[in-house]
């Protein structure tokens, strides 16, 4: 494998808390320099001048459909999306069809995403048979299959003692268990935030006390446990409130946000856009600005995407029946880089909550550009400005509320394992 | 004034309601005629599409397009089947390509007229979109409050029922609050939205202090489903609480009159004596129901989008 | 009959005392009155059966004349003649496809049109389409024994084959002009007068 240059940069290294103007040597696969100044010979280069260099994204929970539902997306199509949007590792989860809680199944999509896609996948196992939250899987052979985490997202263990059983099982492989915190009996049949704008607009709603109480229960298991609880795409100000105690009380709970619970408040779902939809869903302005808060001061540790493609049929149809979910791995860079134009992060800060930090919860080796290091790497242009057609992405499916908005911020190259994977202007580059 | 036709009352300007209700009060003129049938829309064609089953509604629509001498059909999908295989656009699609001049919806989910206006050329006129809007019906009541009260500015309005399901309900708070009169709500805590009071109502769950005073005393429909102990643990106890009778509404004025959007669930919402005679002016509703939406039709019919928006 | 433009709304009165350009006055309020007198004379003249007249005003111009004609009639002859009021908007044949909606007016039709004689008051006569859609909209009230015409101003430009029986005066215009019955304050109380103003768009009488 060739060498790669990247000159002229500014140097973002969670590892080593760097944030300065440099040159990055690629080689064999691996980061062998990081430098002011690099001369290199018989290297490809990289002009990052005005780019941010950083080690390439990582997603803790996007849903790549297969096996099962490829009409939406496959694990090809998703890792094309996922390094167009500057994510050189995805972990996906297992509500496919089969249930990813199966060994033979997380070998499938391993043995996929070895031929078919460009950004590493690691696949999240099922932490009950079929998501029924009744029995739990066999987690030591999934894990020595792959599997990185344990989730039922998409749906919610609501029965505690299988939770709790769940939660102390896992410590056997010390593994995250992954919540989709939300309690089914409180949220009904809610589709947008409970509060003045559900009463506008006629629709059920989804109180916020639903994931409150869920995430509350959840801690104390944890706690009892000693279990790794961590907790999916946060949105309420309720639920970052306990975190942060739990936290302080010494509590291991990592947590996640996506990039919709950072940037639009329920206020969106007024015109009945169904890619508005979203489970949990979009809450108000107040829970926003507590979540960018929590992502601040670390209370919530990384930002997730939450990629969950569905088809056009699945969405265009009453608000009420539509899939909930939206695309985000082609766009999650460019919203988030809002906390950064507007103070909340530091570009640092933020690179660390896109990579060290979900890399560290899934036990990956990742997130980090110092010498020796696993050459994945993204050169980020902050200041870039496009427009945003899901109909020309890499998804199979269209489903975001940025479609046709124009976006600032974008990855204009990909490196993975120490190949150019994706370069803005040309695209994904076979191998 | 109604860009994409008449989705809700939210989106209405005073002057657009003063409009309609002039318009409607020409219309109940034509009503009153032994032939009542005016040229004005003939070879125009209404579609009714009607997701949700509603004979009233539908029949009202019907009989004022007829009325303007409009072509009607009445188009009824099954609604659930509908969700799964063939989606909004595509039935919004199909109808656009057949021209109509205006087209009715009514559907069980919120947003769906919404969504459908979206794509259509035509104007669509919203006759019922779940829990969200049903503007004429709001613009009926305000017809008929304006006939017996004279005016609507400065009355007091007590709306009684299931406020956190009813579509007549948003639009008549909306109407009613737009017009100058004061709107209350009441209901048991369980029937109330959230965050009802940011709607510019005043919120109750005491019928008699509600209904101290008022002008008007609408009460709404309770669908029985509801009442079977989700939401309110029985009918008796909700009659016993939230109807209304003779007795209760002493507590409002001497002239109050009391309103309904039927069916009634005689004994439930109202008395059976105050569902059938005054002051109840339910029949007086729907009399205006035919007028209101003969203007709604006579005034967004025909006009493709680029019009109305030009005006 | 005043001159919709096919947008919308009558031309606004000109502001009392205020200076116009292109705007004559071609009756003047006792121009008008004795206009009214000497129809009324024609009136009795040519209609054997006073009592079956029902003089019925086409707003907004029409309104005041019918009543004027009403009045004048009384004082010749000492019968009341029932006065209507009929709204032709929902009659026009542009309407829907011009994508105006004028604003309705009223109609009060206190008595029945069967077997009566009929007076359509107009104030100006053109096209002869304001007549038709009166007739139109009579013919659904009832069957009237007979129909005749009251305009007070005609000023040309037949479409159609409509004759109007009694004429105020004849003036001759062009197509562009707008002629309008008016009183200088916007109302159509006394003093009134007819003008007409340079343009006013296509006249739809």
């Amino acid at each position: 494998m060739g060498r790669i240059l990247i000159r002229g940069g500014r140097i973002l290294d969670p590892a080593t808390d760097r944030d300065a103007p440099g040159d990055v040597l690629i080689d064999d696969g691996r980061v062998a320099a990081v430098e002011n100044s690099i001369d290199a010979v018989d290297a490809e280069i990289i002009d990052a001048s005005g780019c941010w260099v950083a080690p390439g994204l990582v997603d803790l929970h996007a849903h790549l459909r297969e096996p099962g539902q490829e009409y939406k997306e496959d694990i090809a199509s998703g890792g094309r999306a996922a390094v167009a949007g500057g994510f050189t590792a995805v972990a996906c989860m297992a509500n496919t069809n089969p249930v990813n809680d199966d060994p033979s199944v997380t070998d499938y999509i391993l043995d996929r995403a070895r031929h078919d896609s460009p950004a590493r996948v690691y696949p999240i196992a099922a932490a009950t048979k079929g998501l029924g939250g009744e029995v739990m899987t066999e987690m030591v052979a999934l894990v020595a299959a792959g599997a990185v985490a344990f989730s039922d997202d998409g749906k919610t263990i609501m029965d505690s003692g299988v939770q709790r059983r769940v939660l102390a099982y896992s410590k056997l492989v010390g593994v995250p268990v992954i919540v989709h915190a939300e309690d089914r009996t409180l949220v009904g049949n809610g589709v947008v935030n409970e509060g003045p704008v559900s009463t506008r607009i006629g629709l059920p709603g989804n109180p916020s006390v639903a994931e409150r109480v869920q995430v509350a229960r959840d801690l104390m298991l944890a706690e009892l446990t000693g279990a790794h609880l961590h907790v999916a795409h946060v949105s309420t100000a309720g639920a970052v409130e306990l975190i942060r105690a739990a936290r302080n009380r010494g509590l291991q709970v990592t947590a996640e946000v996506t990039p919709h619970h950072l940037t639009l408040t329920d206020e969106a779902t007024l015109g009945y856009d169904t890619n508005t939809k979203m489970a949990p869903p979009l809450r108000s302005l107040a829970d926003l600005e507590a979540c960018r808060r929590g992502l601040a001061d670390g209370t919530i540790d990384a930002i997730a995407t939450d990629h969950a493609p569905h088809a056009v049929h699945e969405k265009e149809v009453e608000f009420t029946t539509a899939a909930s979910g939206v695309l985000g791995l082609e766009t999650a860079l460019a919203v988030v880089l809002d906390l950064v134009r507007n103070g909340d992060l530091t570009p640092l800060q933020l690179i660390r909550r896109l990579t060290a930090n979900p890399a560290r919860i899934l036990g990956v080796d990742g997130g980090r550009l110092d010498s020796g290091s696993p050459a994945d790497v993204v050169v980020i242009d902050p200041e870039r400005s496009w427009v945003y057609d899901p109909y020309k992405g890499y998804s199979k499916s269209r489903n975001s509320p940025w479609a046709g908005q124009t976006l600032q911020g974008r990855a204009v190259a990909t490196i993975v394992a120490g190949r150019l994977v994706y370069d803005v202007d040309r695209g994904i580059l076979a191998p | 004034m109604m860009g994409r036709g008449l989705l809700g009352i939210e989106d209405l300007e005073r002057s657009d309601i003063e409009r309609i209700l002039e318009t409607a009060e020409r219309m109940q003129e034509v009503g009153r005629r032994d032939v009542k049938k005016v040229p004005t829309l003939r070879g125009r064609t209404i579609v009714n599409l009607f997701f949700e089953p509603s004979t009233r509604t539908r029949t009202s629509f019907e009989i004022a397009g007829k009325r303007l001498s409009a072509d009607v059909v009445n188009f009824m999908p099954a609604s659930s089947s509908l969700t799964k295989h063939e989606s909004i656009l595509d039935t919004a699609k199909n109808l656009d390509a057949m021209d109509p001049d205006a087209v009715v919806v009514r559907h069980a989910v919120a947003g769906v007229p919404k969504r459908i206006a979206d794509e259509l050329g035509a104007p669509v006129i919203n006759a019922g979109d779940g829990a969200h809007e049903h503007p004429t019906q709001a613009l009926l009541d305000l017809l008929t409050v304006r006939e017996e009260k004279g005016r609507i500015d400065g009355l007091t309005v007590t709306i009684i029922g299931d406020i956190a399901h009813s579509r007549v309900a948003r639009s008549d708070i909306y109407a009613f609050l737009k017009m100058g009169a004061e709107v209350r709500v009441a209901a048991p805590p369980t029937m109330l939205p959230a965050c009802v009071e940011s709607l510019g109502v005043k919120a109750f769950t005491s019928l008699r202090e509600a209904i101290d005073g008022a002008d008007v005393v609408m009460a709404l429909r309770i669908q029985m489903e509801r009442l079977s102990g989700a939401l309110f643990p029985s009918v008796r106890e909700y009659s016993a609480t939230f109807g209304v009778d003779r007795a209760k509404l002493r507590y409002a004025k001497d002239d109050a009159i009391v309103m309904h959007p039927g069916p009634v669930n005689r004994g439930v919402e109202l008395s059976p004596d105050l569902a059938d005679h005054r002051p109840s002016v339910i029949l007086d509703q729907v009399r205006n129901g035919v007028a209101i939406r003969m203007a709604v039709l006579y005034l967004l019919a025909g006009r493709r989008r680029v019009e109305r928006e030009e005006e | 009959m005043t001159n919709d433009s096919p947008r919308g709304n009558p031309s606004p009165p000109a502001q009392a005392g205020g200076a116009e350009s292109d705007c004559r006055v071609v009756l003047d309020d006792l121009a008008i009155s004795r206009a009214l007198t000497r129809i009324a004379h024609e009136i009795v003249e040519r209609n054997e059966d006073l009592g079956k007249l029902y003089l019925v005003g086409v707003p907004n111009g029409g309104v005041p004349l019918a009543r004027q004609l009403a009045a004048n009639l009384h004082e010749i002859t000492g019968i009341d003649t029932v006065v209507g009021i009929l709204d032709t908007t929902l009659y026009r044949d542009d309407l829907i496809s011009s994508g105006s909606r004028p604003p309705l007016r009223r109609t009060e039709m206190p008595s029945a049109v069967d077997d009566r004689v009929v007076i359509l008051v107009d104030d100006v006569a053109s096209t002869g389409r304001t007549i038709r859609a009166a007739m139109d909209a009579l013919m659904d009230f009832g069957r009237p024994r007979g129909v005749q015409v009251v305009a007070l101003v005609d000023r040309g430009h037949r479409e159609l084959p409509i004759k109007i029986d009694y004429v105020g005066k004849n003036i001759p215009t062009k197509r562009s002009e707008l002629v309008k019955l008016r009183a200088r304050d916007g109302s159509y109380q006394r003093p009134l007068e007819v003008v007409v103003l340079a343009e006013g768009g296509r006249a739809d009488g």
